[in-house]
């Protein structure tokens, strides 16, 4: 039984997951227990997902189990292990923070990115990451207040639409806040934000 | 036999108000019989398939408030398909018809569509309160209806339901002439409210106790909803973001500490961490809390406003609090008596926050605690024992072990002893869910033990049908029984047919039972509606006895087969 696709099926879509991978085995109590490793792990937090591994004396237990698990395979809900487990109701509002992708557009490149905010703490990470993301581009790092070298001579401003609809200079409101209300990401050439006459940094330095 | 009149007799019945109580009373003689019947005002009815509605207005014509329930409980978690039942408008329209008056109605896991919130709210001119848990099937044209016909509404409470929201105007629909407004939420609303409307009734609700706000309720709205309403005991704060140092959150601090009555309060749909300081005035007088919806809010800020709550009695929270923070609440909340903490990353591999380390310290630090509802990573057999001992007063003990067959990871065994523990020493313990690696000696304890208990949940667990009788026959208190994923068969199942006449219901789904089974059972008990759910239809191609059936419900009944099941459930 394969138990290398155990461990990747919460990343895999259900129309991946093959019937062995599905097949779950459990030991009595008191038998050893063999993970994909090989060896006996204990004390190891596992996810539902890890139990493939496990092996079973009694085969009534294989069928059922076989069973949901089977069942989950055909569900449309990729990332549902089995239907209805845990036992929460609405699991899907209280959730954690269900990842925020929004779109990143950087003028004159001719495809748009895609970013999760909820993967950042401050907004020193995400522009970091968004100029490793746009890497030809400079973003001007206008939180540390110092002019980046600027490698190819253009200057990029990040900007975001927030919920209203407004276009706003990413770094003035808490990050948390940021995270609550941006809907999209651009980044401005600076030379069309000239006339805006900006002259004071915003107020959330990237150490916040 | 009477030496009173009846009046007496119902003036002394007057004082018995549980339900369980009533009933006995009802069943002593003729006369009590008759007398209870026609005082009775409140009725509580768990199935709304056990009974018809023209059979209860019959029974009780003086019947005031009415308590229903549809669906099983396993519904919660998708395990029941969404027409399978439970509709309300056949019990509205009885009522309409006939002269009750009713004042209250509350429905638990039911279908209600606009039509009967209409009809509700034109059909009994004092009609008060309305409470819908975990209900569908409406939309908010439902909610303009009842505002606008209820005068006299007092309580309009939603939990937890699925609403389609079309923002429309419904808070707008109370007319200025209604100032009678108790209680009112609406957290559960996805949609926009119209924030003025909701300014407006608020202030002219001078008796407003309780107020939950949805998410759309901004902060500053609800810095004016407690300047017009600092009476409030109960409040659910909608969104919590905003800028801490701008004049609005200025505002609110005061507005906050005003409200000198607040002893309860939840939300945070939506929070910013660091406006949480605003909140700590009105820490030290809450007895619940619930931050269960609120992801944003953990670590060091979470931390820092529980240690304000020394008087909680009841924490609704999430498991990123973590252990640590379990231990933040073990040494601050002294009268603690109810816990829940949920899972806020129900899927992810491994990153849930607690596991039995926590439980074990609020169990030493809250000995009045009695109702646990537990998701955490992991638990041992040493830790239930110890909280067993620490705490011999659970009432309900609910635990969900994120991977259901896992074992005690120090000593790989099952987890019998630790719940063998729990239920030998929570002598009143009513409510009982198992989770992680379980066999069929656990069910030998809860048959042994578990004296008091009335609902038993069961998942992945047991290794043959002993398991199921060992409950069957020593819970004589059992009620209601709910089993997926066991090797429970046919030969348990059949054991003591008689046994489920004196429970509510029996959920069994993804075991092995087989269709000749249940036919078996539905022969046997007349009494009983025994449905198979079969969503895939798989029953209509094989309608073979030893088919094994996916999901059975059976329930005690004195009205035989409803009539407005679904083509995909098959009443034997």
């Amino acid at each position: 039984m394969s138990s290398e696709n155990g461990k990747r099926l919460l990343e895999t879509d259900a129309g991946g997951l093959n019937f062995e991978a599905t097949e779950l085995t459990l030991g009595l109590p008191g038998e050893p227990r063999v993970t994909s490793d090989g060896g006996a792990k204990l004390g190891s937090k596992r996810g539902f997902s890890e139990t493939v591994d496990l092996k079973l004396g009694d085969n009534n237990r294989e069928v059922k189990l076989g069973h949901s698990l089977q069942e989950a395979a055909k569900s449309p809900v990729s990332k549902t292990q089995v239907v209805g487990w845990p036992p929460v109701r609405g699991f899907a509002k209280r959730g954690k923070k269900s990842c925020k992708y929004v779109k990143v557009a950087v003028d004159g490149a001719p495809y748009l990115r895609k970013v999760d905010l909820e993967i950042y703490n401050s907004y020193q990470q995400l522009l970091t990451s968004l100029e490793d993301m746009f890497s030809c581009f400079t973003i001007r790092n206008y939180l540390n207040e110092k002019k980046i070298e600027q490698v190819n001579g253009i200057e990029y401003m990040p900007t975001y639409e927030d919920k209203d609809g407004d276009w706003m200079l990413v770094g003035d409101v808490p990050w948390q806040m940021f995270v609550e209300s941006c809907k999209r990401l651009r980044l401005m050439k600076s030379s069309e934000a000239v006339g805006l006459g900006l002259t004071t940094g915003p107020k959330y330095s990237s150490t916040n | 036999m009477n030496y009173f009149p009846d009046e007496v007799l119902e003036h002394v019945f007057d004082f018995i108000t549980s339900h369980k109580d009533r009933n006995s009373v009802s069943l002593v003689c003729k006369s009590w019989y008759k007398i209870e019947r026609c005082s009775r005002q409140r009725v509580f009815i768990g199935n709304c398939y056990s009974i018809s509605p023209e059979r209860l207005i019959a029974r009780f014509p003086g019947l005031k408030s009415l308590t229903l329930k549809g669906k099983p409980h396993f519904a919660d978690f998708n395990l029941v398909p969404h027409d399978w039942g439970g509709f309300v408008y056949p019990w509205i329209k009885a009522l309409a018809k006939s002269r009750i008056g009713l004042e209250e109605l509350r429905l638990k896991r039911m279908v209600v569509s606009d039509e009967s919130l209409e009809l509700l709210s034109k059909s009994f001119v004092n009609f008060k309160s309305l409470v819908l848990v975990s209900c569908e099937g409406f939309t908010t044209d439902g909610l303009a209806a009842i505002a606008a016909n209820c005068r006299f509404l007092r309580e309009l409470d939603l939990q937890e339901n699925e609403v389609d929201d079309h923002r429309g105007h419904w808070l707008s629909c109370f007319p200025e002439s209604c100032t009678s407004l108790i209680s009112l939420n609406f957290a559960c609303l996805r949609g926009e409210v119209n924030l003025g409307a909701l300014e407006r009734l608020v202030s002219r609700s001078p008796n407003l106790k309780s107020l939950r706000l949805n998410r759309a309720v901004p902060l500053d709205t609800l810095q004016k909803l407690l300047m017009r309403a600092p009476q409030l005991v109960d409040l659910g704060i909608g969104s919590y973001v905003h800028d801490p140092f701008s004049e609005v959150y200025n505002k609110l601090k005061i507005a906050i500490q005003r409200c000198k009555s607040i002893r309860s309060l939840s939300g945070f749909l939506e929070v910013a961490p660091h406006c949480m300081s605003a909140i700590y005035p009105i820490c030290g007088n809450l007895t619940f809390l619930n931050l269960s919806y609120a992801p944003g809010l953990h670590g060091n800020k979470l931390m820092k406003l529980i240690q304000h709550c020394r008087k909680l009695q009841r924490l609704w929270i999430l498991d990123c609090i973590g252990d640590k923070g379990l231990g933040v609440v073990a040494l601050t909340c002294k009268e603690l008596q109810e816990l829940r903490v949920f899972p806020s990353d129900p899927f992810g591999a491994g990153n849930a926050a607690v596991t039995e380390e926590g439980l074990v310290l609020v169990s030493a630090g809250c000995p009045k605690l009695n109702s646990l509802l537990y998701f955490c990573q992991q638990m041992t057999n040493a830790a239930l024992i110890t909280v067993a001992k620490n705490c011999p007063n659970f009432i309900r003990f609910r635990l969900c072990i994120l991977d259901p067959i896992k074992p005690d990871p120090v000593t790989n065994q099952p987890l019998d002893e630790g719940f063998g523990a729990i239920v030998q020493s929570c002598k009143g313990l009513k409510r009982l869910s198992l989770s992680g690696l379980l066999t069929d000696q656990v069910f030998l304890y809860i048959g042994m033990y578990a004296e008091q208990l009335e609902m038993l949940s069961i998942a992945f667990a047991a290794d043959s049908d002993k398991g199921m009788l060992y409950v069957l026959n020593g819970c004589k208190k059992l009620r209601k029984l709910e089993i997926r994923d066991c090797p429970f068969g046919d030969a348990a199942l059949l054991e003591d047919v008689g046994k489920y006449e004196t429970m509510r219901s029996l959920w069994m789904s993804s075991c092995e039972v087989t269709l000749g089974g249940c036919k078996s059972v539905a022969e046997k008990m007349p009494s009983l509606n025994v449905e198979i759910i079969d969503e895939c239809e798989q029953m209509e191609f094989n309608l073979v006895d030893k088919q094994k059936v996916d999901k059975m419900y059976l329930y005690r009944t004195l009205v035989g087969h409803r009539k407005d099941a679904p083509e995909y459930v098959l009443i034997l």
